[in-house]
């Protein structure tokens, strides 16, 4: 199969080009494959003035594409095929439905008020808005003993990421779960992120895996938590639950084994919990459930999947007081200081959003708009496990992993996409560990959802 | 994520600011800003120093912000030198920058408060484009300081010493280290340009005026003024923070202290017009009091 990556979807012009190459070739041949090649080792003509300004080489240890224009690529092709089907997107986890009145209300009456001489605000605190620190310590640590000091607002995680590997440095050892986030779409942060600041190591093809990095397997047969015993002892382990993609939580019982195993081993636990909002049944939503985490974890947030601000950008992390480097120095300080120096803060508007979304009127509307998604996802597991197909996560995350034991996950793609035209996204763009896997996102109208549903039932994809 | 949205914002920039000059849509990053007034550097300048490495070396005007220090900014307009960078001596630099291979990271944030033909852009500057990377940002535009929205120009003719284009690991890095800029402020930052300017920087420009000849009637050398909204004022043989004690003391007013933009900044105070007319009058009133 020919993996040629895309660069990024904003530069249209040349994904087009390389796009039209591949439909032109839609075979599997040698010419294609080095055509691929080409465009992977970003071989450039230097026509012009060369600056003295060495290229930085950890870029250079960057994949050069991403596995979402592949996906792009089939949807594409698809299309030419079939241009009347209705193509259903279960693929990309992006919130479809609208953010509630109340909240893009306060927004306006915010943005209304920098009009006026009396409401107008220049510079914000690079922290973030008072106000909503606070809101945040005391509506999402509730009884976790956060302090407001502790929560840093930012735009997002992606950001928030990066600047955590910023403040860590190139000299730490990384961990992260596999499945992860390795490079779907354009979101990955974990290991991309890990690259450019030059903690990876360089990449192997033959594994796909960087090599200063621990890859934690999370699969069924260890209930989607590592086996720590075989684990490296890495600086830094990330984890993220409930996850994305196996759609699962991690128990009260996993998370203070991993939380032992930080405190054992000297390790900082980057738990991300995006996806908190969605838990139904009694696992963790933070880390700092956990007793003893606030010595071992900082945790990062955001208001994307939980409020409907993919594009609003508003998140937040915690770095807990009692974390400290190894010569004691409190990793706070630093981050404050990172924050204070790399970062502007948050769009003032975004932080009037999630002050309203922390309300208790604004809180009950994007809860309902999370048990809208919930919902969505019941309906798709169903509808999988009705096939006789084995269905994990989907019960605290919007996302469900399903199995197709034997199979390759790009033909199972395949064959979902010709036959329901549902887009979905294949497990192995996860990673090695993903495969055998078909990831399917509840983030869609629910009109889409039981249309989808229908379809999968009469082709009996299994 | 709305893409057509940015791909709008992002004509709107070139076509308003980089009319003629061969920039393109796809040259254009948009971020949440270039820098912050009050403290050092901004996330713009952290991704160009991640994209850089720390194996490259910089200068720095003197005075300058910290930040630049801290992050390598070569070039900015600031309005806070002896006179202005006039399109001779940018020429110079760009000839400098083409002969010694170096990249130059131009800050034009303060461009709109240009008064006479001093250029707004590097790449007015004829070779610009393969040897500058420019940034700029909404803040003192349309005071967007708390709304937070800015752009950086890549040229795709900037070229790294392997021929590799700048643009690409740059975008790669806004991709990977950065989510995009809020699209309220987007949405903002495309009436700002479709309603051509805003009045709030003719505004702030009165207000500089104001200070300038205050300062100029007490008979003090004034720099600065005319292009941007700040007054760079001499206090030949005095350290700049004695003297920012004494103005505080003495008129209850806040500036900055020459000093703390480098050793070329002492003797120098810094005075900002961001203010409302009536404190901007009333501390003018002030200053005559004290130095009359």
């Amino acid at each position: 199969r020919c993996c040629c990556y895309l660069e990024d979807k904003r530069d249209a012009t040349v994904s087009s080009e390389i796009a039209n190459k591949l439909l032109k070739f839609n075979t599997k041949n040698g010419e294609l494959r080095q055509q691929a090649a080409n465009c992977k080792n970003d071989k450039q003509q230097s026509a012009g003035h060369l600056t003295k300004v060495p290229r930085n080489a950890n870029m250079g240890k960057l994949r050069s594409g991403y596995l979402f224009s592949e996906i792009s690529l089939h949807e594409f092709e698809h299309k030419q095929k079939f241009p009347h089907a209705k193509l259903i997107k279960l693929g990309i986890g992006d919130t479809t439905e609208p953010i509630p009145e109340i909240i893009t209300s306060a927004m306006a009456e915010y943005v209304h008020s920098q009009s006026t001489v009396k409401g107008y605000k220049g510079y914000g605190a690079e922290q973030g808005n008072l106000s909503l620190r606070k809101a945040i310590s005391e509506r999402c640590y509730k009884d976790l003993d956060v302090k407001f000091s502790e929560v840093f607002i930012s735009d997002g995680a992606q950001g928030d990421i990066s600047r955590l590997q910023v403040l860590m440095g190139s000299n730490v050892t990384i961990a992260v779960q596999d499945p992860s986030f390795p490079e779907v779409y354009l979101r990955q942060a974990y290991v991309d992120s890990s690259v450019i600041i030059g903690q990876a190591g360089e990449f192997h093809e033959e594994t796909e895996k960087y090599k200063n990095i621990d890859y934690m397997k999370c699969q069924p047969e260890n209930q989607f938590f590592p086996d720590l015993s075989t684990a490296s002892k890495t600086n830094i382990i990330f984890f993220c639950s409930p996850n994305n993609p196996t759609g699962t939580a991690a128990s009260r019982q996993q998370l203070q084994h991993l939380v032992d195993f930080a405190k054992e081993n000297g390790c900082i636990i980057i738990y991300d919990s995006a996806y908190a909002a969605y838990v139904t049944d009694d696992s963790p939503r933070s880390i700092y459930e956990i007793p003893g985490a606030k010595e071992v974890a900082i945790e990062i947030s955001s208001f994307s999947k939980f409020a409907g601000f993919t594009g609003v950008r508003l998140g937040w992390t915690v770095v807990p007081e009692e974390l400290l480097y190894s010569n004691g120095f409190p990793v706070v300080h630093d981050y404050n200081r990172i924050v204070c120096t790399c970062f502007n803060g948050a769009s003032s508007i975004s932080q009037a959003g999630g002050l309203a979304c922390l309300s208790s009127d604004g809180y009950a509307a994007i809860k309902a708009v999370v048990d809208y998604y919930m919902d969505n996802v019941k309906i798709i597991a169903q509808t999988f496990e009705s096939l006789g197909l084995k269905v994990y996560g989907g019960k605290n995350a919007p996302y469900i992993w399903v199995h197709f034991p034997g199979r390759r996950s790009w033909d199972v793609f395949n064959e979902i996409l010709e036959k329901t035209h549902i887009i979905t996204v294949p497990g192995r763009g996860f990673g090695v560990s993903g495969e055998e896997y078909i990831r399917v996102s509840a983030f869609a109208h629910r009109e889409c959802i039981l249309e989808a549903a229908r379809r999968l039932r009469k082709a009996s994809i299994n | 994520f709305n893409v057509d949205f940015l791909q709008q914002l992002r004509s709107a920039i070139a076509s308003t600011y980089y009319k003629g000059l061969g920039i393109e849509d796809g040259d254009i990053f948009v971020s949440d800003g270039a820098k912050c007034d009050i403290s050092p550097a901004s996330g713009l300048l952290e991704l160009l120093k991640v994209l850089f490495g720390s194996n490259v070396t910089i200068a720095v005007q003197d005075p300058s912000y910290p930040a630049y220090v801290d992050s390598g900014v070569i070039m900015g307009q600031t309005g806070q030198f002896q006179k202005d960078v006039e399109k001779e001596q940018l020429t110079w630099l760009v000839q400098f920058a083409k002969n010694n291979g170096s990249i130059i990271v131009y800050d034009s944030a303060y461009s709109l408060y240009i008064s006479d033909d001093s250029p707004q852009s590097i790449f007015e500057i004829p070779g610009a484009k393969e040897v500058a990377l420019e940034t700029s940002s909404f803040s003192k535009f349309a005071g967007f300081t708390g709304v937070r929205l800015g752009w950086t120009v890549i040229p795709k003719e900037l070229l790294f010493s392997d021929g590799f284009p700048v643009a690409k690991d740059f975008n790669r890095i806004v991709c990977t280290c950065f989510n995009g800029a809020s699209n309220i402020p987007q949405a903002g930052g495309m009436a700002c340009l479709l309603l051509e300017g805003s009045k709030v920087v003719g505004f702030y420009k009165e207000d500089t005026k104001i200070i300038v000849d205050t300062f100029n009637t007490l008979g003090f050398k004034v720099y600065g003024g005319k292009n941007a909204p700040y007054v760079w004022v001499y206090f030949p043989g005095q350290s700049s923070w004695d003297v920012f004690a004494e103005i505080l003391e003495k008129t209850h007013i806040v500036t900055t202290p020459g000093s703390g933009f480098g050793p070329g900044g002492e003797g120098f105070i810094r005075v900002s017009s961001f203010g409302h007319r009536e404190n901007v009058l009333e501390a003018c009133r002030r200053f005559k009091q004290l130095y009359k």
